[in-house]
């Protein structure tokens, strides 16, 4: 029966398959100082930001790909990565959304992300990223008035670069590992957020992105600030046009919450997985970092991820200050070949600090879903707390799931938990389904996405309504 | 309504059913018992189309269609409900969800309008009174964690909400104690109406103290051996099936 399913599945066609003809102002692949200081000059970007991406250039070429993940690709070639591209502009940058592009307008109303419609109906901000540059901001208006600055990553860096200095690097550092080194020397833009003191951001923050230009690799870099007593909900959400060619993709996420700030920060990431026999996809190599710095600051991620032919993600937590908090909750799915390799690092710096990880993992096809995760109480971390739960569903013979715990604890007084489980969908469970009328595939859904819950629960409501349809898109069958 | 003929079924290698033959009529009870390993709940999973059952020989006809050529959720969809010897459990769906989900599509099926989430709530409170469930049950898990009692009433309160023409109900009663009991059969009772036929699958007589059958049919190795009116069942119940072991198959009902 599920094997039925899988032969189903495996006829399923990538639903947002589709590229747009959209000028773009590319450099030749390759990488080297030139390079770098190119995509340095076309941003305009102050001597110190060059400066800084030189360093990870070199920390990186004396750096090695990292070989310790459950994943398997064949080599990248680095020097083949196309490191910067951006729409051409048509005369001055555009002032709202009639100026832009009709071509990425129509872009965005494939994916179903009007901008008009999301800035009149949602009370959504929307940072368009394409490709490498940001190409339209909305909302700023509003929150200006609160002095919440929401901007392309290249804005930040024009308009303040104190704040971007200030914070950049501190918690994922230049060289914390290759791809974040890679990324160091040659992100090109992303999105820039900082709440002031005691703000409430009083709307979700969102960010699209999407990859278009042929064999160009994003490497996108966002920083999230959020000052004393303030909160933020950051949402990510992606698709991808399909592609033969592997895309490689390195981004990086800082957040820093200060004390009593709080940042919730939701994903959806749908990137193209590859064909059904494996071909193409997204190589998705992410450092997600998030440091709790202030005393009872709180950290949120949540992800659901069902795209990319290759996952390599972390979603971390220091918690730095004293009570402070981090959770992950994530949803992992693998179909056909795709793998991934997910989980995340908590380490309890300050007392009393206190840390969730809910894991749900879901193979189908030959996917190979791994959790991977590090909690460290260190001696300082008096009273520390975490519990972490991690549940695998596989939904056929010929996929696999992992789960490589690590529990680090240096203080007696720390209070550990770890439950885990792996599960089938039972044809017990299908039948009794079909017997009430449901069909198998929408009694997979429901089921799956009942699996599902404790997460998708931590998502904001429109978020978790698009999560569940793309779970039920990502397994259903030649339907549609 | 349902015209079983000479009706065989295999689970792999191994026949279970060797001709049975019945015919129930609209707004009939028919209850069926016998010994365990008689083949009883095997008749009611080849019926409602649960794999894993060949069916070897025979026809089944379902208002005077070809009812084996349906797969499980049509057959649901043309009325036919299995009340669940074990029902299942689903994580992370709530009752009301899994109802409404099931109570929806068989609606699509039939070309009659889907409730919206309101007009659902209304009738699933009024649904849950019957069999006394408590409506915070409605909010919980599909069967998690519930008593036997509480799964069994759950399987009746679903068939009180899909209002099927033919309730299959395999060994309702087991594990039941007599206040369950009683309910379950009241929540059984309600739903009597001349549209609509019963097939009671048990293994004790007590049920038929609640549920007056119009037949009881006694299975034995995979036949009926014995048909009569519910005075059979007290028969039984004195006598044991031992009574019935050497019998002859019974001949068409």
């Amino acid at each position: 029966m599920a094997n039925e399913l899988i032969q189903e599945l495996a006829q399923q066609d990538y639903k947002w398959g589709f590229t747009s003809d959209i000028h773009e102002d590319t450099i030749a692949p390759g990488l080297n100082e030139d390079v770098i200081r190119l995509i340095s000059r076309k941003k305009k970007e102050p001597e110190w930001l060059l400066e800084w991406r030189l360093k990870a250039f070199h920390e990186w070429l004396q750096m090695k790909e990292p070989t310790w993940a459950n994943i398997h690709y064949p080599p990248i070639d680095y020097q083949g990565v196309r490191y910067y591209s951006a729409p051409k502009p048509k005369g001055p940058a555009p002032k709202s959304l009639d100026e832009i592009d009709p071509e990425v307008r129509k872009t965005f109303d494939k994916l179903g992300i009007s901008l008009q419609e999301q800035e009149r109906l949602s009370g959504i901000a929307v940072d368009a990223v394409l490709d490498s540059v940001s190409v339209a901001t909305t909302f700023k208006g509003k929150l200006k008035e609160l002095g919440i600055i929401f901007c392309s990553f290249s804005e930040a860096v024009q308009e303040h670069p104190d704040l971007v200095k200030q914070y950049l690097g501190t918690v994922v550092p230049q060289k914390d590992n290759f791809f974040a080194a890679l990324n160091s020397a040659v992100f090109t833009d992303g999105s820039f957020c900082y709440i002031p003191k005691g703000v409430r951001c009083p709307m979700e923050l969102s960010t699209y992105f999407r990859i278009n230009a042929k064999d160009t690799g994003q490497f996108e870099r966002t920083l999230i600030i959020a000052e004393e007593g303030s909160y933020v909900s950051y949402l990510e959400g992606c698709t991808a046009p399909m592609r033969d060619e592997n895309q490689l993709h390195a981004a990086i996420v800082e957040l820093v919450a200060l004390d009593n700030a709080q940042i919730k920060y939701s994903t959806i990431q749908n990137w193209y997985p590859g064909d059904k026999n494996g071909k193409g996809g997204i190589y998705n190599f992410v450092t997600k970092r998030g440091l709790c710095k202030g005393v009872n600051s709180k950290i949120s991620w949540t992800q659901v991820e069902t795209g990319s032919s290759i996952t390599w993600k972390y979603p971390s937590c220091i918690l730095k200050g004293d009570n402070s908090v981090g959770e992950f909750y994530s949803v992992a799915l693998t179909n056909h070949y795709q793998q991934a390799d997910t989980g995340t690092k908590m380490i309890h710096v300050g007392k009393n600090t206190r840390s969730t990880i809910i894991s749900k993992g879901i193979s189908a096809g030959h996917g190979q879903n791994t959790y991977r995760g590090a909690v460290k109480i260190l001696a300082s971390a008096t009273g520390a707390r975490n519990y972490s739960q991690c549940d695998s569903l596989l939904m056929s013979d010929t996929c696999g799931a992992h789960t490589f715990p690590a529990i680090d604890v240096q203080d007696p007084t720390a209070q550990m938990e770890h439950e885990a489980t792996t599960s089938k969908i039972s044809d017990d469970q299908l039948f009794y389904c079909k017997q009430r009328g449901i069909s198998q595939e929408d009694a997979i859904s429901m089921i799956v996405n009942g699996f599902c819950k404790q997460v998708f629960k931590e998502l904001p409501m429109e978020f978790a309504v698009e999560a569940q349809k793309l779970l039920s898109v990502s397994l259903e069958g030649s339907v549609g | 309504m349902l015209e079983i003929k000479n009706l065989h079924a295999s689970v792999g290698d191994k026949p279970i059913l060797k001709g049975i033959h019945l015919t129930i009529k609209t707004g009939e009870v028919h209850a069926i018992m016998g010994p365990n390993g008689s083949g009883k709940s095997t008749l009611g999973n080849v019926l409602s189309g649960r794999e894993g059952y060949t069916v070897t020989e025979g026809d089944v006809l379902y208002e005077g269609k070809n009812l084996l050529a349906l797969a499980p959720e049509a057959r649901a969809a043309a009325g036919i409900f299995l009340g669940f010897q074990y029902p299942v459990e689903i994580p992370g769906i709530t009752n009301n969800y899994f109802m409404k989900t099931a109570l929806n599509a068989v609606r699509r099926a039939r070309g009659e309008k889907e409730l919206d989430a309101i007009d659902f709530l209304k009738l699933i409170k009024e649904k849950a009174k019957v069999v006394e469930m408590d409506p915070s049950m409605l909010s919980r898990s599909v069967n998690e964690g519930f008593s036997g009692g509480e799964k069994k009433r759950n399987e009746i309160l679903q068939m009180g909400v899909l209002e099927p023409k033919l309730a299959i109900l395999d060994e309702t009663d087991s594990g039941l104690d007599i206040d369950a009991l009683q309910i379950v059969s009241k929540g059984i009772n309600a739903l009597r109406s001349p549209g609509r036929a019963f097939l009671v699958i048990t293994h004790y007589q007590r049920l038929l103290n609640y549920v007056q059958p119009d037949y009881v049919h006694v299975l034995s190795a995979g036949r009926i051996v014995k048909s009569g009116g519910k005075e059979l069942a007290h028969e039984l119940e004195q006598k044991g099936y031992g009574w019935l072991e050497n019998a002859k198959p019974a001949t068409v009902v």
